[in-house]
């Protein structure tokens, strides 16, 4: 099964053919955004006299630079904040056996279940009332509770997994649990917390419902909400709309080819637990 | 420990908390002084009949993705798993769209499956002009199109999901059937199937999870529409609280849709655990 077959040839052919299904959107995506507007030849055919009026016209049009630099700015505090409180709270919580860890385990997993609908509508009114509605940062305070079970699910999966015998070591040498923790845990923490990383900031970054509730009607926005409210203004304009799209899809597909390897393991690996 | 504590408390459990009591209660979002109706908005919803095919939608949506995306998914997963050349390539190219924002691969789809679009374009070139259509406009086709959208822009996270489990598989016993001359149906339902369990018990649970909560799709491809043939809970709840300020009501909603997530994951977590355990 080592070999190269004519039947390996015959599926790579169907496999290169579906490749090519998957990307047809995005071919007709890139064709759209650099045809001209007077241009009313047929979407599938390739465009011939290219132009880039529609990336200047969208990008000065849509506020993308102001939310590009936001979506950055709320992923980033985001998935620090969740990722530091998580590895903190599992730690504790996957080496105690005491019932009191248990219990709060067990609280903390009740999040993955409820949706985050329930809880939003509710969270509204208390924005709304610490001021907050329009502020990017309540967008933070939020992720950084909202991804709390997720991410202590993982640290806990792994850190069970983890042999103990290096913390009994260090606690032998007279180490106390902070030491411990920091010089011992942390280090051997990497592979999860990569997986973490990236599935948070994933989720986040392209995090749609919450900006569209707490930054309505402010000038504060993030790419999915500044990419919709273009669309809803530019209704039919789709040279335009296609151009927004697409530079809001660069950044992230550069980051993507950039990590590949890491981002695919990240999400085929860390759902293990 | 604490920090993680106060922020999940403050974000996820004492809304929650609240939601469910507001979900008793006639609340606008605004006015402080609301009652307690008991449980009138579950039994308006049981006379409503936009809730009622919401919650219907729902359902067909979450079954028709978790069915769909999962067999194309295990089927990407194999193709990549081979000899072929191209498979790191592919393995690339086709998980590519499960990291990009669903509201702009949402988008895109709504101008490809438009009257004028490329899917339109492209059955016309291929001389299929009687099918062209707008294919979101159709009330009985465009939830459809919803699911096809997700399912184009998730099959490729089921692979990744599927790959990782099928690369766990030790070659030796793959080559052992190989070489007693099972054949491959056979290696595959005998021998893969149980190995994969664990993949199979995660893709399930996270497309059945994400089909009932979609939103972003339904908003930018329909909007719920045409009329209200695409409304699902999520949207509705939606639609009910921040166009006609239906606090109360759409927090209503919201709880069904929590006890829906609720029963699925506990039945799923039941069957699948008894599966893996029989297939180890």
């Amino acid at each position: 099964m080592n070999r190269y077959t004519r039947r390996t040839l015959a599926l790579e052919m169907v496999m290169i053919a579906v490749g090519i299904v998957f990307a047809f959107p995005v071919y007709v995506l890139v064709n759209l955004a650099i045809r001209q507007p007077s241009d009313t030849s047929s979407p599938i055919a390739p465009t011939t006299a290219p132009t880039f009026g529609n990336f200047t016209g969208a990008w000065r049009e849509a506020g993308l630079g102001g939310a590009l630099i936001n979506s950055v700015l709320v992923t980033t505090a985001s998935v620090l904040i969740v990722l530091a409180v998580s590895a903190l709270a599992a730690y504790p919580l996957a080496r105690s056996a005491a019932r009191w860890s248990r219990g709060t385990f067990l609280l903390i997993m009740l999040g993955l279940v409820l949706p985050f609908q329930l809880a939003s509508l509710p969270l509204y009114q208390t924005v709304r009332d610490l001021g907050l509605l329009g502020s990017v940062w309540s967008l933070v305070l939020f992720y950084s509770g909202l991804q709390v079970p997720f991410t202590t699910f993982l640290y806990v999966g792994f850190l069970r997994a983890l042999p103990r015998d290096f913390e009994e070591a260090a606690s032998i040498d007279g180490a106390g649990p902070f030491t411990t923790f920091r010089y011992v845990v942390l280090p051997m923490l990497k592979p999860i917390t990569v997986t973490a990383l990236v599935l948070n900031a994933v989720a986040v970054w392209n995090d749609f419902f919450t900006p569209l509730l707490y930054l309505s009607g402010s000038d504060q926005q993030t790419v999915p909400v500044a990419v919709a409210g273009f669309v809803g203004q530019f209704v039919s304009d789709w040279n335009l709309i296609f151009a927004a799209l697409l530079i809001s899809i660069v950044p992230v597909l550069a980051v993507y080819l950039a990590l590949q390897r890491s981002i695919i393991n990240g999400f085929a690996g860390g759902l293990k637990g | 420990m604490l920090p993680a504590l106060l922020l999940f408390a403050f974000v996820v459990l004492v809304p929650s908390a609240r939601g469910i009591y507001y979900a008793f209660t006639d609340w606008d979002g605004l006015d402080p002084d609301f009652a307690v109706i008991g449980l009138r908005n579950f039994t308006d919803m049981l006379g409503d009949e936009d809730a009622l095919r919401a919650v219907w939608h729902t359902v067909l949506i979450a079954v028709a993705v978790t069915v769909i995306q999962n067999g194309i998914g295990l089927l990407l997963a194999l193709g990549v798993n081979s000899m072929i050349k191209t498979r790191n390539f592919l393995r690339v190219l086709l998980f590519a769209p499960a990291v990009v924002t669903p509201i702009v691969t949402a988008y895109l789809w709504r101008n490809l499956l438009g009257p004028d679009g490329a899917v339109n374009s492209l059955l016309g070139a291929v001389g299929l002009d009687s099918w062209r259509q707008d294919w979101l406009g159709r009330p009985d086709l465009a939830l459809w199109m919803i699911v096809l959208v997700v399912v184009w822009q998730f099959a490729g996270y089921s692979m990744v999901i599927f790959l990782a489990g099928l690369q766990s598989i030790p070659r030796e016993i793959y080559e052992a059937a190989a070489i007693d001359g099972t054949g491959a149906v056979r290696r595959f339902w005998s021998i893969v199937r149980p190995l994969l369990a664990p993949a199979i018990t995660i893709n399930l649970m996270l497309s059945i999870i994400g089909g009932i909560k979609l939103f972003d799709q339904v908003y930018a491809l329909t909007g719920g529409g045409p009329g209200h043939a695409t409304d699902t809970i999520s949207t509705l709840i939606y639609k009910d609280a921040f166009t006609l300020g239906e606090f109360g009501y759409s927090i209503a909603l919201a709880v069904v849709l929590t006890v829906i997530v609720a029963i699925v994951s506990a039945g799923q977590y039941t069957v699948l655990d008894r599966n893996e355990r029989a297939a180890s």
